[in-house]
């Protein structure tokens, strides 16, 4: 593990650089072959419709699989994570248009812990809802 | 009708190795967007100081969901999957997945709640590689939603 954040340089309340990912119905048809959930909540809108969601949502597991992407570029390596858990609060939801979905996440170090480890809080949005909850990293700081 | 408590603590045989890939892992870093190079890369991967090529985080999670598949569709548990929504997810990692690992997991029943009608199941899964070694722990919280009019 070689992170390029050293731990005496961080201090509770750091900020990381925020990031905005955006996801279209491509990117999940994309992501639900890479993973193999091939859930029709995720691609058919008629049955995500019918299942009473207003409109096809992304798969939560592509939400934090992207949230931790600020996390894993702050500190160079992504083997420099120790822990990592969300809650899932609220979908995102895709439109089928030119536009899609964007996911808006910052983070910040909200914990100096014992062996060069922090504890990293997440924010997630999307359309001004928070979409994971309880959203918390710990990393291992060089 | 709520799940019975006396699975709390119920351990499922652990699964025949996943072997992973390292085209895998790269069309999982793709389908994410996640152009880190010690997803693709050995010779990145090993200047950060792993042996091969490195599996993003969350990749292990569909490893593990499988596997608890049989936890789900225990017919002694009796979940109604139809009803299931993904509560929370969580990770504590050895270290990271990497390509050639050949990954059990052992699956067990960590906590059965019952809140509002909701039947809330907790399943641990504990990722081994074929030499032993504990690679990752994963929790994973199913809510199932109380059946209309229940």
């Amino acid at each position: 593990m070689t992170a390029k954040i050293a731990y005496s340089d961080v201090e509770v309340g750091t900020e990381l650089p925020a990031q905005s990912f955006p996801v279209d119905r491509a990117t999940l048809v994309r992501y639900a072959g890479a993973s193999g959930d091939f859930n029709p909540i995720h691609w058919n809108e008629s049955f995500a419709k019918e299942v009473g969601l207003p409109d096809v949502i992304a798969h939560g597991m592509f939400t934090m699989a992207e949230a931790i992407r600020v996390v894993t570029d702050w500190t160079g390596d992504p083997g420099s994570v120790v822990e990592y858990g969300v809650r899932f609060t609220k979908p995102v939801v895709v439109p089928d248009d030119d536009k899609g979905a964007l996911i808006e996440v910052s983070a910040k170090v909200a914990a100096k812990l014992d062996d060069n480890t922090v504890r990293v809080d997440l924010t997630a949005t999307s359309a001004g809802q928070k979409v994971l909850g309880m959203s918390r990293a710990v990393v291992r700081l060089a | 009708m709520a799940l019975d408590q006396s699975f709390v603590g119920r351990t499922y045989p652990p699964t025949e190795p996943y072997e992973v890939g390292r085209e895998k892992i790269r069309e999982f870093a793709e389908a994410v967007g996640d152009a880190h190079p010690a997803y693709t890369d050995a010779e990145a991967a090993k200047a950060l100081g792993h042996p091969d090529v490195i599996a993003p985080p969350t990749f292990v999670f569909s490893v593990t969901f499988r596997a608890a598949g049989q936890v789900i569709a225990d017919p002694q548990l009796g979940l109604d999957y139809s009803r299931v929504v993904h509560g929370d997810q969580k990770f504590a990692y050895s270290r990271p997945v990497r390509a050639g690992d050949r990954l059990s997991v052992t699956s067990s029943i960590e906590a059965i709640k019952s809140m509002a009608g909701n039947d809330i199941l907790d399943i641990r899964g504990e990722v081994h590689d074929e030499a032993g070694e504990h690679v990752v722990t994963t929790w994973i919280k199913l809510v199932a939603r109380a059946a209309e009019g229940a």
